[in-house]
């Protein structure tokens, strides 16, 4: 390991952060209020309970006063700057146990077995359910409202949070394998939660600290606001409390102390943030599920090829975060006849999937169409409202998805999914919808409707999950379905299956399909013809025939020649000498 | 052929999920072995278990009945110790090439990892690095990249890097090239070969694809449900099979050759 | 379902019976202090330690729960040391209000939260950084402040509600109304802001999902994909938030009420405290921890009804 690559992998948050200016300056107001508070004995001479009689509610600078007097007599300036260190104080008190039981417990709680997190997360769930104001207040006589001492219990109240944040990420990272891994290579327990796990949990609870410093400082001017504590100890809450007494005579008593906090809490909340983005990356954007693609292709522009759907010099680009667009779609043609199978297959990347999505008009918001035009049945669907496309969706065109769980809302029974969609593409009662989804459950070859109907998702099998999904699709005949490697997450004799079904709902219906697959042996078993894709353009079409006969492409012979077949079957015999082994190796 | 691997009746008992579900069996007394320097495929659909039977090799799944030897010690409940030791000589390469690289981690640091903490010093553990790298065809400078900065691909080569770190003589691969687009599969299965060939390093090899299983396989066992069903050479199973759910997985895959596969279909849909 | 609710009210009197006891064990500390002030400024040693007899505190303290227990348990909390009142009246009569306001912000929140959540997710732009600028107000200014500024602007510059006291519901609803009105939104701002960011947050990571591209592509109308599916899905997590913040506002309502002057649990908890009064503070320690139990199991069944997983789980 060079040391000069960790430094880069290290400093690049660090540098991050010291590019955002919220960052900067949240993070330079609490470094100037923590100098202002340790360089107080510097600044002042008058202590934070020195009564001059004469300087009752005395105005700015008289009497020595920087900021006047409160209303007994006492310097306003030097009680801030104090009540600056019972604030430093008591996120530090309040911070460290928090911080302390709940990495510890988390780590534990986490990485060890059900047993003891049985154990942790039953105290920590005890701690949670009591309000912790209240129970600070119930406690008043036990601390008797010495503030370091409640600041120690309010840690303890603050602790669940932590736990709950580093279990979590401690569960999270146990079960990737990186850590079964270390654990195959012999790493001891001591060094896996060193180096892979703490690692994980470094930059959020780093995140939680800010946080957790604010609430303590919060509760803490809370209290003393009420009056819990020592009279002498120094604090924003008693300053606010006293000038909110006196708010009518003279309002800056109150503002001053109340300005303090707010810096205070602010900044530890904005820094807080600004370390989140700094250390995990921007917050998700909202993205509008409906954006209407800008580009509107010519009207009069006569399709240079004939068919169900064409799709002509179709390019999709993405924005990069430079703000350059990249094409990830550049210059697609290919044409789907009405009732044939056309198989649109390359390797992860080239495009196919992202070419499906446009034709459905179901694009992440992002992608920009830059040229082209789609034409389901001679109408342009390019450039259609929502509302237009919703109309074509179901009746003509449905999509048949990879991963059937995913694609299948869990909240919702499989019924009430499928009837939704019935009735959203043909109106009609909901008893006959109904009727309509338990014949088509029971055609796609679900044993036993009702139950199925009934049921939610998680309860059925991939296999039939996926015949629920192609249930949905062809609810509506529609002319065309889009299958986006509809077999990929089925095991070989499911898929079987569902390849036979989709011949044969085709056959029945006479609908086209545009099958989207990396599996030559499905394209072998259900296109007629082939449309091969690399890096967003189609290198070669032809009948499924021709193209594995004679592959005129170099790239389809490229994919074709990396197919394990029969003739893959491995001859050689086990190399049983060990001492190939040594010499090879060690 | 000296047997390296002997896994005998094992059976792994998993507690069931949430308030006093039933504890849920996934082998039901699975027996395999492996010699040494050779290839035992292991084949099977989602659930069948096959991923528990490597698991319960690493250590990393407690058996509840059967034993596992290897090199005829028993280590079925080998301790944290033993296990320490094992490492030396049973090591993994896992299916899916992101989350089995530590993202936060050099592909140098990765590497080295497994040989400093079985007490390497760290010039050799850097030679080693260097040596593996070239091993399995990847630049030299990988060392100091982080692991996002490769393809898939590449990132399997490194988990196959790191599997050979320690000179084993068995590598458990569960799924390896399951994640990987065509191309890149048929590069990295040769490259296992390749090793296999030249170090004499026994594979357990796990995958769902029986193309796959027959590209490196010496000798194929099938498994149905938490059991196996047939076991031979990889030539029979493959071509001939005995047992019909193995008939079956066999005919239900298809064929790149569209003739072929109309017959195969019709063969299936009479079966 | 009825086992179900019955195992988890079990739990809830199981957790009561711990949390009390813990603060009876933590409060036999000052058992001397208290019997001092019950006897007011110098009392002698001597005097104390019979004042301590009398009261029945220098029993062992197991036995003085179990027998603070074993009246509880009838419903009897004992009466103050310094007011005779009895506990449990002088609880639930104070309890209305601190109920009122409570409840009143939490219903509030939640509707607030989800319509920005869900709009600003939804839609994105304008109203998201609305939703993102109400949070932030919401994390940025502690909520004592904003207490404070409200009764200045509204109660004392512009008269528009009242600074401080409370009417009963039965009185007069408008006056109850406006006599909570401000209360109410300055214990919410806080609840507000992290509802908000967490439905947001949810919804954002729920639209990105493969099933709202499914429905999409059977025609079903957005508006359903948003409310129907997307918000039921997102509700989940959101309820856990919308649970602890009820305790958080059991809490801020502490303070809230000594603000407003509101003759709530909260004044009522912070005399009692101050004087170690311990029958008071046993009794609020109870009332408490009950509210907590009926209101998480409230939640868990709200989301077991939203979440068919966890239902068949349980």
């Amino acid at each position: 390991m060079s040391p000069s690559s960790t430094e880069a992998r290290r400093r690049s948050p660090l540098r991050r952060l010291l590019a955002d200016p919220q960052a900067v300056l949240s993070a330079s107001l609490l470094v100037l209020v923590v100098l202002l508070g340790l360089l107080t004995p510097l600044l002042t001479d008058h202590g934070p309970n020195q009564v001059n009689l004469d300087a009752i509610n005395a105005g700015v600078g008289e009497h020595g006063y920087l900021l006047g007097g409160d209303k007994s007599g006492r310097d306003i300036f030097a009680r801030l700057l104090h009540s600056i260190d019972t604030s430093v104080v008591s996120a530090l008190i309040g911070t460290s146990i928090a911080l302390a039981i709940g990495i510890t417990s988390g780590l534990v709680g986490g990485y060890f077995g059900r047993r003891t997190r049985a154990v942790t997360e039953w105290v920590f769930n005890l701690v949670m359910t009591f309000p912790g104001l209240l129970l600070l207040i119930i406690l008043m006589p036990v601390t008797k409202g010495d503030y370091k001492a409640t600041m120690v219990v309010f840690g303890v109240l603050l602790s669940p949070g932590i736990y709950r944040l580093v279990r979590n990420l401690v569960l999270g990272v146990k079960n990737e394998l990186y850590v079964d891994a270390a654990r195959v290579s012999g790493l001891p327990d001591r060094r896996i939660l060193r180096r892979h796990v703490f690692t994980v949990v470094r930059g959020p609870v780093i995140i939680a600290t800010a946080f957790l410093a604010g609430s303590s400082i919060a509760v803490q001017s809370g209290l003393a606001f009420l009056g819990v504590g020592s009279s002498t100890v120094p604090s924003f809450g008693a300053m606010i409390s006293e000038g909110f007494t006196n708010l009518y005579e003279e309002p800056q008593q109150f503002l001053w102390p109340s300005l303090a906090l707010g810096i205070i809490t602010a900044s530890l909340v904005l820094l807080g943030n600004a370390l989140r983005d700094a250390l995990e990356g921007g917050r998700p954007k909202p993205s509008r599920i409906v954006t209407a693609t800008s580009y509107r292709p010519s009207a009069t522009e006569v399709p240079s090829v004939a068919g169900l759907l064409t799709v002509e010099d179709l390019a999709i680009a993405y924005p990069t975060p430079t703000g350059e667009l990249k094409e990830v779609v550049s210059g697609v043609t290919l044409s789907v006849a009405a009732g044939e199978t056309l198989g649109l297959v390359g390797e992860s990347g080239s495009g196919k999937t992202q070419t499906a999505f446009a034709a459905l008009g179901v694009l992440p918001p992002e992608a920009v169409v830059t040229r082209g035009s789609i034409r389901l049945d001679g109408r342009e669907l390019l450039g259609l409202s929502e509302r237009e496309l919703r109309a074509v969706r179901g009746t003509s065109i449905a999509y048949v998805p990879q991963e059937p769980m995913s694609n299948l809302d869990p909240s919702c029974t499989v019924g009430a999914q499928l009837v939704e969609g019935v009735r959203a593409a043909t109106p009609m009662s909901g008893r006959e919808a109904r009727e309509r989804v338990l014949a088509l459950l029971a055609r796609v070859g679900i044993p036993d409707p009702e139950r199925t109907f009934r049921s939610y998702p998680h309860q059925i099998s991939g296999g039939m999950a996926q015949r629920v999904l192609i249930a949905g699709a062809v609810a509506g005949r529609p002319l065309l379905l889009i299958a986006d490697e509809p077999t990929t997450a089925l095991d070989v004799t499911v898929q079987a299956e569902i390849l036979d079904l989709l011949r044969d709902l085709q056959k029945d219906l006479n609908m086209a399909v545009l099958l989207v697959t990396h599996n030559f042996g499905v394209v072998a078993d259900i296109c007629g013809r082939v449309a091969v894709m690399r890096e967003g353009t189609v290198v070669e079409t032809g009948t499924t025939d021709d193209l594995f006969a004679a592959p005129r492409h170099p790239y389809t012979r490229k994919l074709l020649d990396s197919i394990l077949d029969e003739t893959a079957l491995r001859t050689d015999p086990p190399t049983a000498s060990a001492g190939a082994l040594e010499t090879e190796t060690r | 052929m000296t047997t390296l691997l002997e896994v005998s009746e094992l059976r792994v008992t998993y507690p069931g999920r949430g308030f006093r579900a039933r504890p849920h069996e996934v082998l039901h007394g699975v027996s395999l072995a492996v010699g040494q320097g050779e290839t035992l495929g292991v084949v099977g659909e989602s659930g069948s278990g096959k991923t528990t039977i490597g698991r319960s090799v690493l250590g990393l799944v407690p058996p509840s009945g059967g034993t596992v030897r290897f090199q005829g010690n028993d280590i079925t409940h080998a301790g944290r110790k033993e296990r320490r030791a094992l490492a030396r000589d049973i090591q993994v390469v896992f299916q899916d090439p992101y989350s089995s690289l530590n993202p936060a981690l050099t592909i140098g640091d990765i590497l080295s990892e497994p040989l400093v903490v079985q007490g390497a010093a760290a010039g050799e553990a850097r030679n080693r690095v260097a040596e593996l790298l070239d091993q399995v065809g990847l630049p030299k400078d990988a060392s100091q990249r982080l692991p996002r900065e490769f393809s898939g691909g590449q990132r399997q080569r490194v988990a196959i890097a790191r599997a050979l770190a320690p000179a084993p003589r068995l590598v458990v691969c569960d799924e390896p090239v399951s994640a990987l687009d065509l191309t890149t599969q048929a590069r990295v299965l040769d490259l296992l070969v390749d090793i296999q060939r030249r170090t004499g390093v026994a594979y357990l090899f796990i995958s769902h694809d029986l193309a796959v299983i027959r590209h490196v396989s010496h000798r194929v066992s099938v498994i149905h449900r938490g059991d196996i069903v047939e076991t031979g050479p990889a030539g029979e199973i493959t071509t001939a099979p005995e047992h019909p759910y193995t008939q079956r997985l066999l005919l239900a895959a298809p064929v790149a050759d569209p003739a072929e596969q109309r017959r195969r279909r019709s063969a299936r849909q009479r079966l | 379902m009825t086992v179900y609710v019955l195992r988890r009210l079990t739990a809830g009197l199981v957790l009561a019976v711990l949390v009390t006891m813990i603060t009876f064990l933590l409060l036999s500390t000052t058992f001397d202090d208290v019997a001092s002030s019950v006897l007011g400024n110098g009392a002698t040693p001597q005097q104390v330690t019979a004042q301590k007899a009398l009261m029945g505190l220098d029993r062992p303290v197991a036995i003085q729960y179990s027998d603070w227990l074993t009246h509880a348990v009838r419903g009897d909390l004992g009466a103050s040391y310094f007011t005779s009142e009895p506990v449990r009246s002088a609880l639930t009569a104070r309890l209305g209000v601190t109920l009122s306001i409570v409840v009143v912000a939490l219903l509030a929140t939640s509707v607030i939260s989800v319509a920005l959540g869900v709009a600003a997710a939804a839609r994105g732009g304008a109203v998201d950084r609305i939703a993102q600028g109400v949070a932030m107000v919401g994390y940025l200014v502690p909520s004592l402040l904003v207490a404070i500024a409200l009764v200045y602007v509204l109660a004392i510059e512009l008269h528009v509600f009242p600074a401080t006291g409370y009417t009963d519901f039965g009185e007069s609803p408008s006056r109850w109304a406006s006599s909570i009105a401000i209360p109410v939104v300055a214990l919410m701002m806080g609840g507000v802001a992290s509802l908000t960011s967490q439905i947001r947050g949810a919804m954002i990571g729920e639209l990105r999902k493969d099933y709202v591209r499914t429905l999409r592509t059977r025609g079903v109308p957005t508006r359903s994909i948003v409310l129907r599916h997307a918000l039921r899905n997102a509700a989940g997590p959101a309820l856990t938030v919308l649970s602890l913040e009820f305790i958080q506002m059991l809490g801020g309502a502490l303070i809230i009420e000594q603000i407003f002057a509101l003759p709530g649990f909260g004044q009522y908890a912070f005399n009692a405290s101050l004087q170690g009064d311990v029958p008071i503070i046993m009794g609020i320690s109870l009332f408490g921890v009950l509210l907590v139990v009926v209101v998480n199991l409230v939640v868990d069944l709200l989301n077991g009804w939203l979440n068919p997983k966890a239902r068949t789980v349980n």
